[in-house]
């Protein structure tokens, strides 16, 4: 069915490992500068960046079937819908004037 | 058909080892996506109370030892590299190599395990668990322990998964010495690994949420 089952080099996962560990350096650095707003931003990035390495490498979804990758997708975009729909009420209730009550 | 040696570990239902295994991968992933939305959940409420008291959340967040946060990020991510070492070994059929490498993962999570002990333990003598005698000298004494709610929730969920985890990871040491894992059976530790890089990927999040606000 698949021809996915191969090992990949011990350097490889020493790799992944140095760059987890760079980025993690990385958002503590950044966390310690106050760049208002985009300290969230940069954070997040930093987190996302590092969620997907693990995911590609350590979890070998880069090397995993069709189906595989599909529901990997599929958990985060459900969860991307989810975040969304949730902001979109609390982020848009202060736009609408205070209800004046029965 | 049927002239084929037919693998011990070979459940009935499945036509060959590689589709057994693509099968159990699949199926840890439909339970990662639902630990997805579990985990998120409490991401989202965390978000809007963060929104709505900005300045509680980052006086709270200042209670938060950086450096036993940052250090416990550490032990995590290096316990994720023994377990996909593990993991790979089980490829190879490496026994020694699946058994030291388990090990050592399960060691790294009890570390994890024990430094987060001690910072609920320092929370405890701070005064800084709500409900159990919460007090908070800041502007916003109720709203910052909505933040300490969030970090109770939040991290005690996590460790619960990392008691889980190394639960597991027992179990699995246990069959590994026994010679259960080789080259042509290693789908239960992959499946081990899915869950122990899982649990990892909260903590990647959970640390710069709850650590490195402002």
């Amino acid at each position: 069915m698949t021809s996915h089952h191969h090992v990949e080099p011990k350097k490889m996962y020493f790799v992944i490992f140095a760059a987890l560990m760079a980025f993690t350096a990385i958002t503590v650095a950044v966390s310690r500068v106050d760049l208002g707003a985009l300290n969230v931003v940069v954070a997040l990035a930093v987190a996302v960046t590092k969620a997907v390495l693990v995911i590609l490498f350590f979890m070998h979804v880069r090397s995993s079937p069709p189906l595989t990758k599909l529901t990997v997708v599929a958990g985060f975009l459900w969860l991307a819908i989810m975040i969304a729909l949730m902001l979109t009420d609390y982020l848009s209730r202060a736009w609408l004037p205070e209800p004046k009550g029965w | 058909m049927a002239d084929i040696a037919h693998p011990a570990e070979l459940a009935h239902q499945f036509e060959d080892m590689d589709q057994q295994l693509d099968s159990s991968v699949f199926g840890m992933w439909v339970f990662l996506a639902q630990e997805i939305m579990f985990f998120g959940g409490l991401f989202v409420a965390y978000t809007i109370y963060r929104g709505a008291y900005p300045e509680a959340f980052r006086e709270a967040s200042h209670h938060l030892d950086l450096r036993l946060g940052g250090f416990n990020t550490v032990v995590l991510i290096a316990s994720s590299l023994t377990m996909a070492l593990a993991v790979r070994a089980a490829q190879l059929g490496q026994r020694a190599a699946i058994v030291a490498n388990l090990l050592l993962t399960l060691a790294l999570g009890s570390v994890f395990l024990a430094v987060k002990a001690y910072e609920y333990h320092h929370k405890y003598v701070e005064h800084l668990v709500p409900g159990l005698g919460f007090s908070f000298e800041g502007s916003h004494p109720a709203n910052a322990q909505m933040f300490f709610v969030f970090y109770f929730l939040m991290t005690g969920m996590h460790a619960l998964h990392m008691v889980v985890g190394a639960g597991l990871l027992l179990y699995f040491i246990h069959k590994a010495r026994r010679g259960v894992y080789h080259a042509g059976y290693y789908g239960p530790v992959e499946i081990m690994g899915l869950y122990w890089h899982f649990v990892d990927i909260v903590w990647i999040f959970l640390f710069p949420m709850l650590y490195l606000i402002g």
